[in-house]
Parts: C-alpha cells; sequence; structure tokens
C-alpha cells in the first residue's frame, strides 16, 4: 500500500514572512479539556505548536504518599474520567501484585466485564467525537444513549456514574445485582445495531473519509519512539497490547482480536476503536456466558473490607474495618510495576512501598501525558482544522495529561 | 524470564564497574548503575541486537532523604519483542542533581524529564527545553520532595495520625 506522507514540507524560512500566532485554548470547545496550544501559522497552515498543560493538576502523586491504599481509589477515576473503572481495578491490581494475592476467577471475570463496559465507553466518546469535529453531530447523540446505559450498569453496581471507585482490593463489595444483568444484557443486545449504525454514519462516509484519511498520521517507528501505546499505536501497526502482552485479571481465558492499521492516521485510529469495541462486546458477552461460580472477594482478613452488615454485628469485622480504612494494615515492604490496558494504552502503576501505611512513591504512567507530546509533530503542515481532527483522535484526557 | 536475567549479566559484562546494585527477585530485573552511565547503557540496551529494550515505557523521580544519593531517576524499559521489562535506577546528590538527558534516543522521555525535573529537580544535560511542565513556571521549590509536607505544616486544629496519614 502505498502511504502518503500528509506533511507539507516548509519552505526555508522567509525573513519578511509575518506568522500569526493563535492560541487553541486553553479553554476552547475543540480541546474537549482544559489545555493549550499555542500555534504558530502560515495563514491556514500550522508551521509548529508548543503545547501547555498542567491547568488541572491535582498532585495526585504527593497526596497518594499521605493516604493509606484504600483511600487512593478515588484519586485514580479522577485520572481518565471516561474509563475510571479501569483505572480503580487497575489500581487494585497493583496492591494485589504487591501483596501477592490470587483473585479467583469469578472475581477475574467480573472485572473483565467492568473493565470492556469502561473501554466501550470510552471509545464511543472518542470516536463520536470525531465525528462531531468534522461536522457530523447524529452520530454522538445516538451512541451516547448508550454510553447512558453503560453508565447506568455501573450504577447498579457500585452506586457511583463517573467518578466509580468501583470494586476493592481483593474482589468487589457485592455481587453484580439481577438488575445490573439484566441491564447489561439488554445493553449487549441493544448495542451491536447502534454500533452498526454508528459505522455506517461514519465509516464509509465520503466526506468523513476525506476528512480522516492521511491527516495525523504517524510511522510506527515514531509512535514506539514517543512511546505510544493503545488504539493509537495500533493504529500505526504495532499489535502492543497488555492484554494480551502481559496477561492480567484471566484475560488470556479468552479469544480476541487485536486490530491493527496501517497508517496511523485519524480514520485508522477511528477504525481500530471501532473494532475494539467489537471485540469488546464479544468479551463481555463470552465472560458472562462462562461466568464461573464462586466468591466475588478473596478472604483475607485484613486486605479486604468486611461487608457492612458484619461491621454492624461482629467486633472483628469492626476492628478490620477500622484497621483497613485507617491504613493499619500491614503492607509488605517492595516495588512493583503494574500495567493494564486503559482506554488511551498502559496505564501502568509503579508502586514503592517502605512498608508504612502509605505508599512510599506511587508513580502513574499516564498514557495521554506521553503521546500528547507527539501533536506538534502530527500537525505540522497541516491546516488548523486538521489538527483539531487529529487532537480529538488522540482522545486525550485533561484528567489524565495532568494527574 | 530465564532470558530475562542474562540481560544483568550482559550489562555487567560490558559495564561491569557502573554497576552499583543489580536485583532479580522482584516483578522484573532491576539494576541500579552510576548517573554517568545511565545514558550509555540505555542507547546500548535499545541499540544492540542482544538487547533490544527499544520502548521507553516510564520514567520517574524518586526521594530518599537519609541515603548517601538522595535522588534517584527510575527508567522502565520494555523489549517488545520478547516481552521482557527492565528497571534501571540512578542516584544522584541533591546539591548537584544532574543525569544525562534520554531525548536523543527517545523522543517520549522529553516530557516525562521535564516532570521528573518539574517535582524532583533533577537536572538533565542537554535535555531540549528544560523547565517545568505541571506547576506553575514561577514556583521555586520542587514538590515532591519528601520535606515538602502535603499541607499548611503550621496547622495545629488537626492531628495528622488519626487521620490514616
Amino acid at each position: 500500500m502505498e502511504i502518503i506522507d500528509p506533511h507539507i514540507i516548509i519552505q526555508p524560512e522567509d525573513t519578511d514572512k509575518v506568522y500569526t500566532t493563535l492560541n487553541l485554548g486553553p479553554t476552547h470547545p475543540a480541546t474537549h479539556g482544559i489545555f493549550q496550544n499555542i500555534l504558530t501559522m502560515d495563514g491556514e497552515i500550522i508551521i509548529d505548536a508548543e503545547q501547555t498543560v498542567g491547568y488541572i493538576h491535582r498532585a495526585f502523586e504527593k497526596i497518594a504518599e499521605h493516604r493509606p491504599y484504600y483511600q487512593i481509589k478515588p484519586l485514580t477515576d479522577r485520572m481518565n474520567y471516561c474509563s475510571s473503572p479501569i483505572n480503580n481495578l487497575g489500581w487494585d491490581l497493583t496492591v494485589e501484585k504487591l501483596l501477592g494475592i490470587k483473585t479467583t476467577k469469578k472475581i477475574d471475570y467480573m472485572r473483565i466485564i467492568i473493565m470492556e463496559l469502561a473501554r466501550i465507553s470510552d471509545h464511543l466518546i472518542c470516536n463520536s467525537v470525531i465525528g462531531v469535529d468534522s461536522g457530523a453531530l447524529t452520530g454522538f447523540t445516538y451512541v451516547f444513549q448508550e454510553r447512558e446505559a453503560i453508565y447506568e450498569i455501573y450504577e447498579e453496581m457500585c452506586g457511583a456514574r463517573l467518578t466509580t471507585n468501583l470494586g476493592r482490593i481483593g474482589g468487589f463489595e457485592r455481587d453484580f445485582s439481577p438488575a445490573a444483568i439484566t441491564k447489561l444484557r439488554d445493553l449487549l443486545k441493544r448495542l451491536p445495531n447502534v454500533l452498526r449504525e454508528f459505522e455506517k454514519l461514519l465509516s464509509r462516509n465520503r466526506i468523513f473519509m476525506d476528512r480522516t484519511i492521511h491527516v495525523g498520521g504517524i510511522s510506527a517507528e515514531r509512535a514506539l519512539n514517543y512511546g505510544f501505546t493503545g488504539p493509537n499505536l495500533r493504529a500505526a501497526g504495532v499489535d502492543y497490547d497488555v492484554r494480551v502482552m502481559n496477561p492480567y485479571s484471566s484475560y488470556n481465558d479468552f479469544d480476541f482480536i487485536i486490530p491493527t492499521g496501517t497508517q496511523g492516521d485519524t480514520y485508522d485510529r477511528f477504525c481500530v476503536r471501532e473494532e475494539e469495541m467489537w471485540q469488546s462486546i464479544k468479551l463481555i458477552t463470552n465472560a458472562l456466558e462462562n461466568m464461573p461460580e464462586g466468591s466475588w472477594h478473596v478472604d483475607i482478613p485484613g486486605i479486604f473490607l468486611p461487608p457492612k452488615e458484619k461491621v454492624y454485628s461482629s467486633m472483628e469485622a469492626l476492628i478490620y474495618h477500622f484497621k483497613i480504612v485507617m491504613g493499619e494494615i500491614g503492607m509488605p515492604a517492595g516495588e512493583v510495576y503494574n500495567a493494564v490496558e486503559g482506554g488511551n494504552g498502559e496505564l501502568g502503576f509503579y508502586l514503592v512501598s517502605d512498608g508504612g501505611r502509605t505508599p512510599y512513591r506511587l508513580h502513574f504512567r499516564r498514557p495521554s501525558f506521553i503521546y500528547y507530546q507527539a501533536f506538534p509533530e502530527m500537525i505540522k503542515g497541516s491546516v488548523l482544522s486538521d489538527a483539531i481532527l487529529t487532537m480529538s483522535s488522540m482522545n486525550i484526557i485533561a484528567g489524565e495529561l495532568d494527574a | 524470564m530465564e532470558e530475562n536475567k542474562e540481560i544483568i549479566e550482559i550489562i555487567r559484562g560490558k559495564f561491569g564497574s557502573d554497576i552499583v546494585e543489580s536485583e532479580t527477585d522482584g516483578d522484573m530485573p532491576s539494576v541500579t548503575v552510576t548517573s554517568g552511565s545511565v545514558y550509555s547503557i540505555i542507547s546500548f540496551l535499545k541499540n544492540d541486537a542482544s538487547a533490544g529494550y527499544e520502548f521507553l515505557t516510564d520514567l520517574c523521580g524518586i526521594h530518599y532523604p537519609d541515603n548517601k544519593l538522595p535522588l534517584g531517576v527510575i527508567y522502565h524499559l520494555h523489549n517488545l519483542r520478547n516481552n521482557m521489562r527492565l528497571r534501571i535506577k540512578t542516584f544522584v546528590p541533591v546539591e548537584c542533581p544532574e543525569v544525562d538527558s534520554l531525548t536523543p534516543l527517545f523522543s517520549a522521555a522529553n516530557w516525562m524529564e521535564r516532570e521528573t525535573f518539574d517535582f524532583y529537580g533533577i537536572r538533565f544535560r542537554w535535555h531540549p527545553n528544560l523547565k517545568r511542565i505541571l506547576n506553575v513556571e514561577y514556583l521555586d521549590i520542587f514538590p515532591m520532595r519528601k520535606e515538602y509536607p502535603l499541607e499548611d505544616p503550621t496547622r495545629e486544629d488537626k492531628d495528622n495520625r488519626f487521620f490514616g496519614r
């Protein structure tokens, strides 16, 4: 296949030429978040770009050094707020890795269902927003209904919608309720049709294809050099997926395809995300059908928060409840790096514990932060409207960018 | 996993005097190296065919105030072909916290090094644009160092022992 370099070669600098500086952001409807791009423009063509980030920096890494392990989870769901359950469960998996806890198959399968639901809701937003930025608002309003349905399922599982704080270290607070299962089955029945309809709107739409093919492309080599992971890297043609490379939470029990693109452009990113949603539906269906019997939490007192009714009636449960919430549980000293496949790529947690009640150091590897630095290189030589499409197709989430 | 341990032998054979410590028990092999040799070791790991660690997963700082070399930089490398991960650590004194920048090897290191500089004050030599990234530019402290408390230290109405800290 012929690979066309989308970048226009810029002529040697003409000293008489006057360039325009354009501030795209910090609060601009097209940035979908608070971050600034200072563009140097020659007419409509972007010559250079510089990003300013950190507008919603909340010092999560510093706060995490002062919070017991149980109180860190609410910080994680404020990072990538489009797929917060993945962050929550990623944190659980990290602490479990430090503690050496082996979870039951039931927990793993429940986690897979939740993480794949989160991936669908993340990709639905990203892909429909690419549509919005290229002028097709209809698809966005269609799929937002399904995102709402996914949030209702979260609500049945944990009571919250956006900042979910879902799950616990060592399992879940409760089994999926019958209402959650019903809603999940309804969604699985409806979603393929919605996705098909959405794809009919955009995938082979001439205007959409003209707007996205060869726009904001990056080669596989440059993408790897820039630390791309997730759908953005796969669109460039590298089939790296943490779920397959380092299977966590029993992902190796399931059979699914890693979609890859060839050119790494906006259209490829759109298609990769689209196919990932189909794979996620398949994974959820399989996990739900093959859901094993068993406990939804590990029985390790001192690690797993006891059920509330026991806290009110049993002394041991009350003591453990207090100790866990106050961070008086014994944590082993050590360091672990644990990665999960987040909505945007490899979401890593580097945790150093000195045996104290709080982590000694916790670093979040935030995929958005790492690949957003490639943005100037991807848009140089293109026109402003293409830069906006490139940005929305990279799915940069301001909360994750700034942590 | 066995191959994964071999890489430490390879590094030890090539850069023997620069290796301070190595460990293979954790979740991935970990090597502590002198700050002067970081660039050459990671360059070797990236470019040499016997190593092939061509993906920089993560780069972050750490602060151990009681150590002789308190400030550290931790690199996580990934060999995508054989799926092996490797952790490289280096420690520098607080008076002269300087490490060579990895930006010539990995474009991804640019912002990660700026973040490490921003929070720990570790300066990366030959970095193209070493300035603060997440904090405001006029901040005169490095907030992730352990001596900076999370909250106002003069506060007396709250006993942190009762808040799980």
